[in-house]
């Protein structure tokens, strides 16, 4: 008897939130369509490869071997050669005029040296307004560079060298795909889950009729449950067409259990979750529950998980804050299993990280939702 | 008849720090009534009603609502009382009927009972053809009659009504009371906080509260011998003006 109660009371109150988050189509349709935007962006706009980068080139020589190295470089998916310059002073007025981003120099008799004395030197100038494009650019071209040379030299070997090979495990083609299918999937959750929840709590404070609900036989645990719920099933909505577009579009793979990254998915949405519920316990108006989400959460997601910022390269400070973002681990986690295909094994560390997060958010949310308003 | 209390306060006191919103209230509310709570703003009326609505614990004192004790039975208090307050307390993107449907459904009535009731009352409102509309679109009246409705719908022993009529026109607002002598004549207890004095002549009995402490506790008509006053109007102003705490 008392059981049926619950339970009638309980769908009642998931009615209710589904009705909200129905009706409110503009909302449904951001929740639904962000990650996929997100993917498409990520995935086709914004991305670290440099590609058609524009350069000139000031060839000083004009001989055979600096034609057939400028051939090459143009060639490459990497370069345009946008235009040929003849003086030193031309240079710098071109990378101010904001056209090229790299310029290539050849001295006088760069052939003749080449042949004559097996050395020759050409001169890379970047642009390091932006280090980043300039130090890959510079790798791309001394790349194609050695690669030049290596074919002039096979004949006549020289007396000591070192070859270096690398194997790029887990990601052959260098793919960013790889890097931010795991991270967008976190920034989604964490956006769905945390911020959503807040403020659909915090909003029923706003219009007063929690206050209604406070006053009747509902439990209050069962009032934070039935608003996580509807959330919870959107969030999985959302890991689905996350994984869909990055396996059938991205051409990024599922190499591990997808039991397990959907396991993982889960725990982490329900982290986001308490850690929403946290917030709405916490505050009393949507703009700062709003605020709290953003702040507290989302950036520190961005900035602080690893997807965009490698962690390494951060000072110690920021690498042991690191550590309290959930969101690092839910990242880590989703890059080994999906893309390094390890079991549960390899990631039950991380795991448990997570689920105390969960735990302790959990009991600080019911411990700061009030039964009683005062 | 008049025997049967059903809220008794003796000595109730809420404290927030070093404030004393409620200072050791005493009276009782018996069944049937319609007990109108008045004050300035800050008299303590709310905080007085939080606490026999369980939303408040009081600092010390003792209260008890249909027959329930407000420090251990909340819960069986909790069944017992519908309540509405000064903010609007429907889902706006909801529509008429899933508003009823969802408070109904927290209260776990059957099926066959909230089917039947949601009928009536319906039709009661004259609400019939706007069923399926959002409550957004009806005119604040309406909703604050519909609130009402709402708020007894599980047949409650009591109604807390906190500040029910504000910003609602006279003629409303006159609607409104009627349907409140209907619960009233229905055998719910209405306790009613208001600071619109014509209403205050509605209530069978009525108390004042100035700065926290229940400064008149009577009948209109008797209020008015006492005082020697004209209106209700004037019997609040003589007892108000003592106040000294501000807003």
């Amino acid at each position: 008897m008392a059981n049926s109660y619950n339970m009638k009371q309980f769908i009642a109150f998931i009615k209710k939130e589904f009705h909200h988050i129905f009706r409110d189509t503009r909302t449904l349709f951001i929740l639904l369509g962000m990650p996929i935007m997100e993917i498409i962006i990520f995935g086709f706009a914004l991305t670290n490869e440099v590609k058609n980068s524009k350069i000139a080139i000031l060839d000083n020589s004009r001989d055979a071997a600096t034609a057939s190295l400028i051939a090459e470089i143009g060639s490459s998916r990497y370069f345009n050669i946008e235009k040929d310059i003849y003086s030193y002073n031309d240079i710098e007025s071109s990378f101010r005029e904001g056209k090229i981003k790299l310029a290539v120099v050849f001295p006088q008799h760069f052939g003749e040296d080449l042949r004559h004395f097996n050395k020759a030197q050409v001169q890379l100038v970047a642009d390091a307004s932006d280090p980043n494009v300039a130090n890959t650019l510079t790798n791309y071209a001394s790349a194609i560079i050695v690669d030049y040379q290596k074919r002039i030299t096979q004949d006549h070997q020289l007396p000591y060298t070192i070859n270096t090979e690398m194997r790029m495990l887990y990601n052959p083609q260098l793919k960013g795909a790889y890097n931010f299918v795991p991270g967008v999937m976190a920034m989604v959750l964490m956006l769905v889950c945390t911020l959503m929840t807040a403020i659909t709590v915090v909003r029923e404070k706003e219009m007063g009729t929690m206050e209604v609900m406070l006053v009747s036989p509902v439990k209050p645990l069962r009032i934070i449950i039935a608003k996580a719920v509807p959330y919870l099933l959107l969030s999985i909505v959302n890991i689905a067409s996350i994984l869909l577009l990055s396996v059938f579009v991205l051409d990024v793979p599922i190499n591990g259990s997808l039991l397990l990254l959907s396991f993982e998915s889960v725990l982490f949405t329900l982290t986001c979750l308490a850690f929403g519920l946290l917030i709405s316990a916490s505050t009393d108006s949507q703009q700062t529950a709003m605020f709290i989400s953003l702040t507290g959460m989302f950036l520190p997601t961005i900035m602080l998980s690893g997807f965009m910022f490698p962690i390494e390269n951060m000072p110690l400070l920021l690498q042991i804050i690191s550590n309290i973002v959930p969101a690092k681990w839910y990242y880590l986690i989703v890059k080994d299993v999906m893309i390094k295909g390890v079991g549960f094994e390899s990631v039950w560390q991380e795991t448990l990280v997570l689920a105390g997060m969960m735990l302790l958010l959990l009991m600080l949310a019911l411990k700061k939702f009030k039964i009683r308003l005062a | 008849m008049n025997n049967d209390k059903v809220i008794t306060a003796d000595q109730l006191t809420k404290r927030f720090g070093d404030f004393t919103a409620v200072d050791a209230i005493s009276f009782d509310v018996h069944k049937g009534e319609i007990f109108g709570f008045l004050g300035a703003n800050g008299a303590g009326k709310t905080t007085a009603m939080r606490m026999l609505s369980g939303l408040s614990l009081p600092t010390s004192g003792k209260a008890t609502v249909a027959g329930f004790d407000v420090y251990r039975q909340n819960e069986k208090i909790k069944q017992n009382i519908g309540y509405m307050s000064q903010k609007f307390s429907l889902y706006e993107d909801l529509t008429v009927k899933e508003n009823i449907r969802f408070y109904a459904g927290i209260y776990g009535k059957s099926d066959k009972f909230i089917k039947e009731k949601t009928v009536f009352i319906l039709k009661h409102l004259h609400l019939e053809s706007e069923t399926n509309k959002l409550v957004r679109s009806l005119p604040l009246g309406w909703k604050q009659k519909l609130a009402f409705s709402v708020a007894i719908f599980h047949e409650p022993q009591i109604v807390f009504l906190d500040e029910p009529t504000g910003g609602v026109d006279p003629v409303t607002r006159r609607e409104f009371w009627n349907m409140i002598y209907e619960a009233a004549e229905s055998g719910i207890t209405v306790f009613v906080t208001t600071h619109y004095m014509d209403e205050a002549e509605y209530c069978s009995r009525i108390s004042i509260m100035v700065d926290g402490r229940i400064d008149a506790l009577d009948t209109p008509q008797q209020l008015k011998k006492t005082f020697n006053a004209a209106s209700m109007d004037e019997v609040f102003l003589k007892l108000a003006r003592k106040a000294t705490r501000g807003e």
